[in-house]
């Protein structure tokens, strides 16, 4: 179950470990000299659990999503994830476990010389996959997000609703076992973000673990078992007191 | 992301490949074609030293300074003798007269001034042994008190220790060509790093390694490298081609020794693939190391 803890300022948001696919651990980080933007965060992420990272501008909140896509290391603190410690893993060993994290980039980060189909296909490519086995999902993936006959168009010719539709589906297409989201539905008209927002809701029901910063908060009502984290400060607190418990799904513990 | 020869063309796509748009492929041609005439020139010259050390080894010249021309006949005779029963003689023969008055001409003339030329006898030594040498000269010296004996590759050692110098100065040429070829690899990665650092960044966070990442630009670096040594050496080729010609014409025995051989060709048929081959490790040591200061 969750507990807060509340100590001199800093807010520990611990659950139960069973299950858990995420555990920080007074997590800090810094860039360079500067202040911290992460003080002591520790939380634990369940698996098949999800979350809302929610917080005003300059929380944090990219940041905290960097330790979890492991484009960053901590100053500080235990990050612990798929059941290894991420602090001090071998770097050579990283790729293995980023490839079980997709991610929504809040500026997209499409390779811009890449079609609709090349971007979306490209996890595909890094683990291995084979012309063959890529074509079906990734057509599959294309019409899920409505951009079937935009499959030879690049990121340039794309919208920035499109871009973003794009980025999603890059981010799911290999199935992973946890999806970072930053801003996913940004740029997209309302219908689009609850089409994608049913998307994740689907994945996490096949046992996904979904992240998604935003600050739509109308978001959090749409999907029922997500529960809510709130960064402000560089700290990650309840801003309702009243977290909700992270789901369990059979089969995926 | 498979090996690096059987790369499919949507891997390859991943990074834009853009061959012959730079200079980097015109660049190593001009490297590569500089490269091929040095090291022509250096095993040439080799060859050319060595032809010369060859015709020169165990070969003296013993000249009879004697103005009178009968004591002159004499003392030759008597040198020849003496000298042709050394053991360590394999061939004693005197320079015929008119030989000599050809070799002469140049400077006197073809009218006979009746000036006194030395005999001269060429000897040819089974070994070239300092004992040997020695043995002659007591032996020359016992039959014609003016003898001059001289070994044919002391008189030419000047001219075998330029030849030298100058094999050992293209060899030095062909190195720094190598370290300026490899240099212009490492600018080439760099640049390429840079101007695609926002593709890696990607590639790596959706789980791409510095290898599979460093095989993408190391390929299309080595295949530029490919291009531009093949170009450089079909271009030095027809050089040295042209500059064969022209000392072939000259008709110099010395310049005539100064080819390559079937293993000087190999070596330079085989510099492009060094160059292909450098290429592809510099390449990939750049990107590696670049890559390993993200995380």
């Amino acid at each position: 179950m969750n507990l807060v803890c509340i100590e001199a300022g800093k807010v520990y948001w611990q659950t139960h470990l069973m299950g858990s696919i995420v555990q920080f651990e007074n997590v800090g980080l810094r860039y360079g000299t500067g202040a911290e933007s992460l003080s002591d965060v520790s939380f634990t992420l369940m698996q098949g659990g999800f979350y809302f990272l929610t917080g005003p501008s300059g929380a944090g909140k990219t940041s905290l999503l960097k330790l979890l896509y492991l484009a960053q290391r901590p100053s500080r603190g235990l990050i612990r994830m798929f059941g290894e410690d991420m602090v001090s893993i071998a770097r050579d060993v990283l790729p293995q476990y980023r490839r079980r994290i997709g991610v929504v980039f809040q500026d997209f980060r499409l390779v811009p010389h890449l079609s609709a189909f090349d971007n979306i296909a490209l996890p595909l490519r890094v683990a291995g996959a084979s012309d063959v086995e890529i074509e079906k999902p990734v057509n599959e993936m294309l019409a899920w997000v409505g951009l079937s006959d935009r499959s030879t168009a690049r990121p340039a010719t794309l919208s920035g609703g499109e871009q973003q539709r794009v980025a999603i589906a890059r981010a799911v297409i290999s199935r992973p076992d946890i999806l970072v989201a930053d801003e996913p539905t940004g740029n997209v008209d309302p219908e689009m973000a609850a089409r994608l927002l049913y998307l994740f809701d689907g994945l996490n029901k096949l046992g996904t673990t979904i992240v998604v910063a935003t600050h739509d908060l109308h978001l959090l009502s749409r999907i029922g078992n997500a529960t809510m984290m709130r960064l402000e400060g560089g700290c990650l607190s309840d801003p309702t007191g009243a977290l909700r418990y992270p789901p369990r799904r059979e089969g995926t513990g | 992301m498979t090996s690096f020869l059987s790369r499919s063309a949507a891997d390859r796509r991943l990074m834009p490949e853009g061959r012959l748009a730079g200079p980097m492929p015109w660049v190593l041609a001009i490297m590569m074609g500089l490269t091929v005439l040095a090291t022509g020139a250096g095993l040439a010259i080799n060859n050319a030293a060595k032809g010369l050390g060859n015709d020169l080894a165990g070969r003296v010249t013993i000249q009879i300074t004697e103005p009178d021309a009968a004591l002159r006949k004499a003392e030759t005779s008597a040198v020849i003798s003496a000298v042709s029963r050394l053991s360590a003689v394999e061939t004693v023969a005197e320079v015929p007269e008119a030989d000599l008055k050809a070799l002469v001409a140049p400077w006197l003339g073809d009218q006979d001034l009746e000036l006194p030329i030395p005999a001269m006898i060429e000897v040819s030594l089974k070994r070239q042994r300092p004992e040997d040498m020695d043995i002659l000269k007591r032996t020359a010296r016992g039959a014609a008190p003016d003898a001059k004996v001289q070994a044919d590759a002391l008189s030419l050692a000047p001219l075998a220790r330029l030849l030298s110098a100058l094999s050992w100065l293209a060899m030095f040429v062909v190195m720094l060509m190598a370290g300026a070829s490899a240099s212009a690899v490492v600018l080439a990665a760099r640049a390429a790093l840079n101007t695609h650092r926002s593709t890696i960044e990607v590639l790596h966070l959706l789980g791409a390694s510095d290898v599979q990442v460093a095989g993408l630009f190391q390929r299309r670096i080595a295949l530029d490298a490919l291009f531009g040594g093949i170009v450089g050496m079909v271009v030095a080729l027809a050089v040295i081609a042209l500059v064969g010609t022209r000392m072939a014409a000259l008709g110099s025995e010395l310049l005539g020794s100064a080819g390559l051989g079937w293993q000087g060709w190999l070596v330079i048929g085989l510099l492009p693939l060094a160059g292909f081959v450098l290429a592809l490790v510099a390449a990939r040591l750049t990107v590696l190391s670049a890559l390993r200061r993200m995380l």
